[in-house]
């Protein structure tokens, strides 16, 4: 074994400069590798999302996104409307909701042109496993497909609405309910403005 | 001969006798935190591994330029370089480990068992015998997670690697998948895992 270094300053300081600035340019190196697959991959998984909450469009509704300000939500509202052939024939909205059992849920909600849903897709939760992650899960989210909440109340049965709510986790579902619901208004409130192409 | 026989012995230690998990009980916070399921435990266990064995390996290839006063800021920024460097590798390419493990990943850098084995063995062995050593714990260690996260998974979710072998309606024990089902699960394995030990022995 070689000898170790002594403990003197100088060789304290030059050792520890050498490994930061080695490291540093390490990490400079990866962020510059990664950062293109990163972007890359939040694209893909929001493109998977729209392909499952809308049928058929031809357009890339991510590069047509329209934001609006919302009372709602802390952020602004993102909408992606869709397009086929240059008709208007849906589009998706992302709906959040604080009232979670463990705060943020966000969810993506694909409207037809006239205001019923098409699909919903969960974005983002932190619900107890095994109870409110079941609104993950087709049984729960069948119930919202082909109703237009104009006509419909979206509202847990136990609070009058016609929801029913996933067993062990009615805040979760309220939540959810909630969500939607916010996309919904704001799907109406800028219904005309998504329906005009950018091109 | 002598060497391969000790440095099998080294590899051996990490997965039965020195078991990070089930002997040592090091890097308790993940253990507990993510093995809700098989994969994440996998997951965690293999992105452990190879900060292990990366830090090992600089720790090893460094020892004798370090003064020892400053060795553990130095062995600290080697282990959180290359935490980084994981958590932005599986951010870009495995996303969705990523958002599952969360947390987690940025806390390998206080993981004890990775510092432990730098200061107690790589920062004194030769190279060979650091990444032996390394591999031997970082194997055992995803072991530990792995059956951790399966048997809490089979348990808790009726699955299995996200495969579900009971209805879906079935009750199961959610218990599992929550944070006391970590401590329950782990307390009859660790029980488990030393009774069998010690018979061999």
């Amino acid at each position: 074994m070689s000898i170790k270094k002594k403990d003197t300053f100088i060789n304290m300081l030059v050792s520890l400069f050498v490994i930061t600035i080695i490291s540093g340019f390490l990490l400079g190196f990866v962020n510059d590798l990664t950062f293109e697959p990163k972007a890359k991959a939040k694209m893909a998984k929001k493109v998977e999302a729209l392909k499952l909450v809308l049928t058929s469009f031809d357009n890339n509704p991510v590069t047509e996104i329209k934001k609006a300000k919302s009372s709602l939500a802390k952020d602004s509202v993102e909408m992606y409307p869709a397009f086929l052939n240059n008709d208007f024939v849906g589009a998706a909205v992302i709906g959040s909701s604080e009232k979670g059992f463990s705060g943020l849920v966000k969810i993506m909600v694909g409207f037809k042109p006239d205001g019923s849903i098409e699909n919903i897709v969960v974005l983002e939760q932190k619900e107890t496993p095994g109870l409110g992650t079941k609104m993950k899960d087709e049984k729960f989210l069948k119930q919202f497909r082909n109703i237009n909440p104009a006509a419909f109340n979206l509202s847990v049965t136990k609070d009058g609405g016609e929801v029913d709510a996933l067993s062990g986790a009615t805040i979760t579902t309220r939540a959810f309910c909630e969500a939607t619901q916010m996309a919904f208004d704001e799907f109406v409130s800028n219904g005309e403005a998504l329906k005009i192409p950018k091109k | 001969m002598a060497n391969i026989i000790s440095q099998k012995e080294i590899f051996l230690k990490g997965i039965v006798k020195e078991n990070p998990i089930f002997v040592m009980l090091l890097g308790m916070c993940p253990t507990l935190g993510v093995t809700s399921s098989a994969f994440n435990g996998l997951g965690m266990g293999i992105a452990t591994l190879f900060v292990l064995l990366m830090s090992n390996i600089v720790v090893s290839l460094v020892k004798s330029q370090i003064p020892s006063k400053v060795r553990i800021p130095a062995f600290i920024i080697i282990i959180a370089s290359f935490v980084t460097i994981v958590e932005m590798i599986l951010e870009a390419y495995i996303p969705a480990l990523y958002e599952q493990l969360g947390i987690f990943i940025p806390l390998i850098v206080v993981n004890c068992l990775i510092l432990g084995r730098a200061e107690a063995f790589a920062s004194k062995n030769k190279l060979t015998d650091a990444v032996v050593d390394a591999l031997g714990m970082g194997l055992g260690f995803v072991i530990a997670l792995t059956v951790l996260g399966a048997v809490r998974e089979i348990l808790g979710n009726g699955s299995i690697f996200d495969f579900k072998f009971v209805s879906e309606n079935a009750t199961t024990f959610i218990l599992f998948i929550l944070p006391p089902g970590a401590f329950i699960a782990l307390a009859y394995l660790t029980v488990l895992f030393n009774r069998i030990n010690i018979k061999n022995i």
